[in-house]
């Protein structure tokens, strides 16, 4: 079984983030992180390896920087990885990074597509949805837990009240939710390896794509304005003078919470 | 092309960071999330409680720490300044942790694997790399510490078997390990044994009422007619150059780690002072405060630079001991000091577990004398310099 997971790199979140001031985009600094979400998805496909023999591709799209993030998951245990980076794909939005994420898919020939269920940059949730509409194949959303049947792949889909068990044959994709397993380590004898792992790099005309169709030219949206969140507003101190329980009972019924 | 600086990073002054290789840096955060993952959040109990979790080993095996620096048999092989970035992530998250670190690879392993015969090395190494088998190392005696070649513990040949009696103090891993690597008096000179502990005759007492490392097993070793096969012998180094080539592999650990303690203490102290208001002010805004933060940090950037330094001699093969005494008795008392006056900033809180601070300065008190007490490593750069010995 052919597995590709999708891998964002994304600045690392412990370093204040900086936007470029007229195209509000996320200025990407070279050392970037793998996206805390997907050393779930990385997790999800090296166990099911493990399970049923198989390869690991990892796909990636955004400037690769210095790769920090995509040897990362190649140190916890993936064999090789496609990462996209080419300069059309400036001011990509979420479908114009599906449209690539599922080409590059295309090109490795999967038989399973794992995805986190929102990135921690940019969390719009839609891609993993995205790129199944482009494969054509049906996707298993929010995994909480997974399994490898006969025939295809079957899992626990997280709803509000509890779960649903999805099951599908192959080819599919499944998007997987923090707290599914417990993400490896990378092992040192990996992170050594990792440089010998083949990445292949591509551009957007590598997979037969054309320029317009991507970048902030297909994602059929524009970013127009952005504002910090408002601060928080003081609390309210009530100093206790023996009434103050009645105060807070009576900021409750107020609240409409009793 | 010319690259804009960013804002200063109040963590990485010097941009110490920036001189890793890739590997390196993948390493380094790799322990770093481990520390922050399964030490951090519950280390504060486990020095209150005196407990050392064990069952972290096969966590930190299956990374591929224990032994990380040794060449095949299921370590990991990497380079000596991987080793010492790894022992700052392991000991800013807590000295005991990285004395356990310490001792099973460059104490108890790295001798089985410099000293030791193929079927040793085949019979021990694969499953301490892999935190299977805990190791541990007996050298000092309660009667015998600095000057360690007065040791009493003797081994006798009896036909092809050797006798094994006396005691050990103050051994790190002592109540938990599987396997001791005994260093003992013999008529052809001081000789390494290998000792598993379940052979009868051996036992181990814990040493309770600890104030430092308490979250860390510290042990006595007693020998009552150990009997040993003829090959628990380390075959292949007699004399004290045996203990003391263990001793410079794991004080190379030390000179890095302490690097770790030291920042921890700074960064919590730092964060502190920012948070904490006192006159109607955060107390980073006091000049004695900042004056204090300031120090803490050029201490801890140049204890990093020195350790980084004395890694890449290491990894040319250009260290000597005396360089490894400079790292070891600088970076140990530079830490001390940092987590001392951290401790001040801190205020009352400052003096409980609910801050990393505490914990780190008194942990430092028992990493200022293992290994070699902070006098004996002047009393070797002493030598060094001068070509004289005053040990005696
Ligand atoms: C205004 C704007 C400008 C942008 N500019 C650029 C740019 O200049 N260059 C560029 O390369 N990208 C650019 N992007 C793309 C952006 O970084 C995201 O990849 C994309 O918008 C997906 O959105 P998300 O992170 O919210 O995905 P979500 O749907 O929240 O992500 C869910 C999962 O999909 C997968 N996934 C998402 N994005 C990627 C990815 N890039 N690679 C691999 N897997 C992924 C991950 O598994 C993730 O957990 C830009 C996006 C916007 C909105
Ligand atoms: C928590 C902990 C863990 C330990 N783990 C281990 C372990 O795993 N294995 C092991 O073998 N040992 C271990 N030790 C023992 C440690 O290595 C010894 O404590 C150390 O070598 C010092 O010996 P001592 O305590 O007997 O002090 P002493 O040698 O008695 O020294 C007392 C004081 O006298 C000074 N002094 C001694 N000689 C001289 C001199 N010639 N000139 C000037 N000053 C001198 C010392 O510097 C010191 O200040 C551990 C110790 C501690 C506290």
């Amino acid at each position: 079984m052919k597995i590709a997971v999708c891998v964002k790199q994304i600045p690392d979140p412990a370093t204040p983030y900086q936007l470029d001031p007229t195209t509000h985009w996320v200025i990407r600094p070279p050392d970037q992180v793998m996206d805390d979400t997907d050393r779930y998805g990385v997790e999800v496909a090296l166990q099911l390896k493990e399970a049923s023999e198989g390869e690991v591709v990892l796909v990636s799209m955004g400037p690769a920087g210095n790769m920090q993030g995509i040897r990362q998951a190649l140190a916890m245990g993936a064999d090789k990885a496609v990462i996209i980076d080419d300069a059309e794909l400036k001011g990509s939005g979420a479908l114009s990074t599906a449209k690539v994420l599922a080409a590059a898919i295309k090109r490795e020939g999967a038989d399973l597509v794992i995805a986190g269920t929102e990135s921690s940059d940019g969390y719009t949730g839609v891609v993993p949805q995205q790129i199944s509409e482009l494969l054509d194949v049906p996707a298993l959303t929010f995994a909480r837990k997974f399994e490898k049947t006969e025939t295809g792949i079957r899992i626990e889909r997280q709803t509000q009240s509890g779960y649903d068990v999805v099951e599908c044959g192959l080819p599919a994709l499944i998007s997987v939710t923090a707290g599914v397993v417990e993400p490896r380590y990378p092992t040192f004898k990996g992170i050594m390896q990792a440089k010998q792992k083949p990445v292949d790099q591509l551009t957007v005309s590598d997979l037969g794509l054309d320029g317009d169709s991507v970048g902030g030219s297909g994602s059929g949206q524009d970013i127009t304005e952005v504002s910090p969140v408002p601060s928080r507003q003081a609390g309210q101190v009530i100093e206790d003078d023996g009434e103050g329980h009645l105060r807070i009972v009576e900021l409750l019924e107020q609240a409409k919470v009793v | 092309m010319t690259v804009k600086p960013g804002p200063i990073d109040a963590l990485d002054f010097l941009e110490i960071g920036s001189q890793l290789s890739d590997e390196e840096r993948l390493l380094r955060d790799t322990v770093r999330q481990f520390v922050e993952d399964k030490i951090l959040p519950d280390v504060g109990d486990w020095y209150d409680q005196g407990y050392f979790p064990k069952e972290l080993a096969k966590e930190m095996g299956a990374m591929g720490l224990l032994g990380m620096h040794l060449e095949g048999y299921g370590c990991a092989g990497t380079s000596a300044t991987a080793y010492g970035l790894a022992s700052i992530e392991l000991e800013a998250g807590d000295t005991g942790a990285r004395s356990f670190v310490s001792v099973q690879g460059s104490l108890a392993m790295y001798p089985i694997w410099e000293f030791g015969s193929e079927e040793q090395k085949q019979q021990w190494l694969p499953a301490m790399a892999a935190g299977e088998k805990i190791g541990c190392f007996g050298l000092t005696e309660p009667d015998s510490g600095s000057d360690a070649a007065s040791m009493r513990t003797s081994a006798k040949r009896d036909g092809s078997d050797w006798i094994l009696n006396g005691s050990k103090m103050w051994i790190t891993n002592g109540g938990i390990a599987d396997v001791a690597v005994v260093w003992a008096r013999t008529d052809e000179g001081i000789r390494g044994f290998i000792v598993p502990t379940d052979t009868p005759g051996f036992s181990t007492n814990d040493i309770h009422k600890k104030v430092s490392l308490r979250a860390s097993v510290t042990s006595e070793l007693v020998f009552d007619n150990v009997r040993l096969p003829a090959d628990a012998v380390l075959p292949n180094v007699v004399g004290m150059k045996g203990p003391l080539s263990c001793l410079n592999e794991a004080r190379f650990g030390i000179l890095f780690g302490a690097v770790g303690a030291a920042r921890a203490c700074y960064e919590s102290a730092l964060s502190y002072s920012k948070e904490r208001r006192q006159f109607d002010q955060p107390i980073a805004s006091f000049q004695l405060t900042q004056d204090k933060l300031v120090e803490m940090m050029i201490s801890v950037n140049r204890s990093a630079l020195i350790a980084m330094h004395l890694g890449r001699m290491k990894d040319a093969g250009t260290i000597r001991p005396a360089h490894i005494s400079f790292g070891k008795k600088e970076n140990v008392r530079a830490a001390l000091a940092v987590a001392r006056s951290a401790r001040s900033v801190l205020g009352a809180n400052g003096i409980t577990l609910e801050y990393p601070v505490i914990r780190h300065m008194t942990n430092l008190e028992s990493v200022y004398t293992y290994e070699g007490t902070n006098e004996v490593h002047t009393l070797i750069l002493g030598q060094a310099i001068t070509g004289i010995n005053a040990f005696s």
